[in-house]
């Protein structure tokens, strides 16, 4: 086979290059540019849709193009966000796959001058009974936690969800926020013809070559055991010192400009920087620290070693910089140099080893046009896990259990939620995370959804409620939306179904961040996330940072006190269609109401302003499992019973069925005075009090005891 | 009353440490780990975190530290020092403190609020705690006469034990009564906005011994 086929290029893109250098390239060449020509880095087959986001607003400090993108939270201070993922190392590897892909997300937060403050986590996995599944969960959790521990970051909120397409490919998706004085953020452009290129960190090895083409822009499929030394190795403790190494060189001013190490290592960081810049970098490979002597040019510049940035420092300063790593116990090693050549030229001491136009690496990877066709009705399988014919208490009870519904304490306390006295709401306190900011004298509030079940029913409507989700997560709490940043998961997009369901869920990821005044930040596309069974569901997923004025105003998700009346709020009519009692019954089918954008903004808006004014003593979307579940967690939570009657609903024209376990967007179940609801205009449905979950929902009414809901809510353990 | 708080290469919590000293009293200063100058504090702080990465067994590097000798001086002339998680774990392999800190039972990092007794004052605290090496451990003999000699700081709350502590031991003394170590933070419960105030008491308990001592 011809080594371009070999590293993921095509024969058209192979003669593209030959053009471009108007030679064939030489091993580095092509080991260079089968990395930064690959989907994972040239976004080849996405980039062209995600022109359709919005991506500006007021409030914008950075947007996409930056490591992360940073939102204004007054006086003087950003808060820098962006989700990535980190799937197919962790397919192969779950523990140093999830590791390496927060550290990977903090390092893309600290490259533009902002420390990490909290880290999410979206992940996705086969069903629980499946072996496979349970030691990929377990690695993982393990592995976000050995990072974000030993880190000192906190790690505050995040979801998990089970489903059988995602057996063979796992998702682990990271996000990161960080804070920083906006005069003392950088950007990732190189400039100064002359100034010295230095790169910090970590010394330079084999581990991770190639893990761009090979592993993340591939299908996985037999034999993957030869792709085991291409997962990257983590090493917490070298990045907490390169951390605080490069805030203290920024703090001081020292630095022309910072990128971090990711994905194609050296070569798409040296790349991205002088592209951004519009100048041409030199690098002599002999000056590289390296683990592993006899290293070859292309490995050098291919290695995904972590815990490595690159800088940009005038010549008069490098000194300076050295003793600041040194002081930090990190390496650091001028390699190179910026130049007006407008090539990137690769030396071994002295001899050039490889020269391409910057402009041909970075932006001349052909953008491709999707062919997208509308699959025939439901494209995935779907195991029916529930006996037709039992009681609405037996199927509560039954979702309650569910993985995808259950408690998640068992893995978040695996999780250091509380360094950096920031974390005002802790998981599953409150239906987004809450950090205080002192700095700026108020808050953040970030919540990160994506149900890919609801997305394979309607590519379209399914996103749309995804964001939606965020919007009424932040709102729970009182935050008031600033951006968004985003994670596209989904299968191979040159297959007519996956580049339909790409196309219809960027679609409704533009149309509802438009709607609701949400600009897009950042973000990341993983495609080719199939298996031998075929693909994933397709998984955007969504994080969003609001504001609000006062963290000890917020409503936490469960009752509060016996007596307090429960009311319903927002454009709530829910359906049976892609719920998880559906999914248990095996009765999956594709379709999906189109959710009101419009009305569920506003009663975002009417929820935020009653939290922000301490009129509400609890607030909780309705989400997975319907509005029986909803009443059935935030009764766990209080240690109450409650008392409902879901006749309002029916009203709407809702079956007793879809009044309990029905789906859809714009739900709030709210608690507190009954006049207080009221004056919102919700509709109360009752009341807060005794030892059982009691709902009356006509000839599906049901009774379940609080301590059998709670017993089956907290089985998800080990 | 000037605090001083130290700063390992991989400390986590050393800046929360900080600001919570400044709100039990007065001022608070970290101190780098490579110097021999504690910079005339009247009490240590040795921090939470992975000092060096802590790969080898938690603790067993930061104790060679500079920083830590001078410690070790500063608390045979009676200098109140008080070590937080990895910090208690540092002043035990230092012996400063009885002990030793082992792997949690269950083998999984662990993190989530719990009571704790303070069995000086019967006090209860309520206070977060986060760990995967925090199994309080010695053997019997030494266990009794620490609890003779009173010796014993802070217990988890009867069915509170997260990790399997011997007598459900979160924190210890020495005998002089001025270095005390414990596994639940402290510094992280110092505001009603992050769950509790209780953290506080701990501060100034130490405090008091320092000014006793």
């Amino acid at each position: 086979m011809a080594k371009h086929r070999e590293l993921g290029l095509t024969d058209h893109e192979f003669e593209l290059i030959v053009e471009k250098l108007g030679r064939e390239p030489n091993d580095v060449e092509l080991a260079m540019f089968s990395l930064l020509w690959s989907e994972h880095c040239a976004y080849k087959h996405s980039r062209k849709l995600l022109r359709r986001l919005p991506t500006e607003g007021e409030r914008v400090v950075m947007g996409p193009g930056e490591n992360a993108g940073a939102v204004d939270v007054g006086n003087g201070h950003a808060v820098a966000f962006k989700v990535e993922s980190h799937n197919h190392p962790s397919a192969v590897e779950p523990f140093q796959g999830a590791a390496t892909g927060v550290g990977g997300i903090l390092r893309d937060v600290f490259a533009i001058g902002a420390r990490p403050i909290a880290i999410l986590d979206s992940l996705r996995f086969g069903e629980l009974d499946s072996v496979r599944s349970r030691h990929l969960l377990d690695g993982a959790v393990r592995g976000i936690g050995h990072y974000g521990n030993s880190i000192g970051v906190a790690t505050v909120g995040g979801e998990i969800y089970f489903e059988e397409p995602y057996e063979h490919n796992c998702l682990v998706n990271a996000m990161c926020l960080g804070l920083a004085k906006t005069e003392d953020m950088v950007r990732a452009a190189a400039a100064g013809v002359g100034n010295a290129v230095v790169l910090m960190g970590a010394s330079t090895g084999r581990d991770g070559i190639g893990g761009a083409s090979v592993l993340a822009s591939a299908e996985l499929g037999d034999g993957d055991d030869a792709k085991r030394p291409t997962v990257q190795i983590g090493d917490p403790f070298e990045e907490s010192k390169v951390l605080e190494c490069c805030l203290e060189l920024l703090e001081k001013g020292l630095l022309v400009s910072l990128q971090d190490l990711g994905a194609a290592g050296l070569t798409s960081s040296a790349g991205e920087m002088a592209s951004a810049g519009g100048v041409g970098i030199d690098l002599d490979v002999a000056k590289v620290p390296l683990r592993e002597a006899d290293m070859e040019p292309f490995e050098i510049m291919v290695s995904e070693s972590q815990e490595r940035m690159l800088a940009v420092v005038e010549p008069a300063r490098v000194d300076e910089v050295r003793a600041i790593c040194e002081k930090w116990q990190t390496g650091s090693a001028q390699i190179g140099v910026v130049t007006d050549s407008g090539a990137i030229r690769i030396l071994r001491d002295g001899d050039v080893v490889g020269e391409m136009p910057v402009e041909a690496l970075v932006d001349g990877c052909p953008l491709y046009d999707l062919e997208p066709a509308e699959p025939e009705g439901w494209i995935y399988g779907n195991r029916a896990t529930l006996a037709p014919g039992g009681t609405a208490a037996e199927e509560l009870l039954a979702l309650l259990a569910a993985p995808s519904i259950a408690s998640k304490r068992w893995a978040f306390e695996q999780y250091d939620s509380v360094v950096g006295s920031r974390t005002a709401r802790r998981p599953e306190a409150a239906e987004a995370a809450v950090l205080a900011l002192p700095e700026a004298g108020n808050a953040i509030a970030v919540s990160i959804d994506g149900n890919g079940r609801r997305v394979a029913c309607d590519p379209y409507a399914g996103t749309v409620e995804a964001v939606l989700e965020c919007a009424q997560n932040l709102a729970c709490v009182g935050a008031e939306p600033l951006g968004l940043t985003n994670c596209l998961n989904f299968g191979n997009p040159e297959k007519p179904a996956t580049a339909w369901q790409l196309d219809r869920s960027v679609t409704g990821l533009a149309d509802a961040c438009t709607a609701l005044g949400v600009p897009v930040v950042g973000g990341n596309v993983s495609l080719y996330n199939e298996g031998p069974d075929g693909p994933i569901y397709p998984t955007p997923v969504v994080g969003m940072v609001g504001e609000l004025p006062d963290p000890a105003q917020v409503a936490g998700n469960a009752f509060a006190k016996a007596g307090d009346a429960i009311a319903l709020l927002g454009p709530f009519a829910p359906t049976m269609a892609g719920s998880q009692l559906v999914k248990q019954r095996g009765e999956l089918d594709a379709g999906l109401p189109q959710p009101d954008v419009e009305a569920v903004a506003a009663a975002c808006a009417t929820v935020r302003d009653a939290v922000r004014a301490g009129k509400l003593a609890s607030a909780r979307d309705v989400s997975d499992g319907g509005l029986a579940c909803a009443l059935a967690e935030s009764s766990i939570g209080a240690g109450h019973g409650c008392r409902a009657d879901l006749q309002p609903l029916r009203e709407r024209g809702c079956t007793p069925e879809e009044a309990l376990f029905g789906e859809g967007s714009g739900g709030f179940l709210l608690s507190g005075d009954r006049a207080a609801l009221e004056s919102l205009g919700a509709i109360v449905i009752g009341e807060v009090g005794g030892d059982a979950i009691e709902i009356a929902a006509g000839d599906r009414s049901l009774t379940v005891p609080l301590s059998e809901a709670e017993r089956a809510w907290r089985s998800l353990t080990f | 009353m000037i605090w001083g708080v130290l700063q390992f290469p991989g400390s986590c919590d050393e800046r929360d440490a900080l600001h919570a000293c400044e709100a039990a009293s007065g001022e608070a200063r970290l101190i780098w780990h490579e110097s021999r100058d504690l910079d005339r504090v009247d009490a240590v702080v040795v921090p939470g975190g992975f000092s060096y990465g802590d790969y080898l067994r938690a603790g067993a590097i930061a104790r060679f530290s500079p920083a830590m000798e001078a410690v070790a001086e500063f608390a045979a002339a009676g200098g109140p020092v008080l070590g937080i998680c990895n910090g208690f774990q540092v002043l035990c392999e230092a012996g400063l403190l009885p002990g030793a800190l082992l792997r949690n039972e269950d083998l999984r990092f662990v993190c989530r609020q719990a009571d704790l007794l303070d069995e000086r004052s019967g006090e209860r605290l309520s206070i977060p705690l986060k760990h995967g090496e925090g199994r309080y451990y010695a053997p019997e003999g030494v266990l009794d006469e620490l609890e003779a000699r009173g010796q014993v700081a802070y217990r988890y709350a009867p069915g509170q034990n997260p990790n399997g502590s011997v007598r459900d031991i979160a924190g210890v003394r020495n005998e002089a009564g001025n270095v005390v170590g414990l596994m639940p933070h402290p510094e992280h419960a110092v505001d009603p906005l992050t769950g509790s105030t209780d953290g506080l008491r701990v501060f100034e308990a130490l405090a008091a011994a320092g000014a006793r001592g």
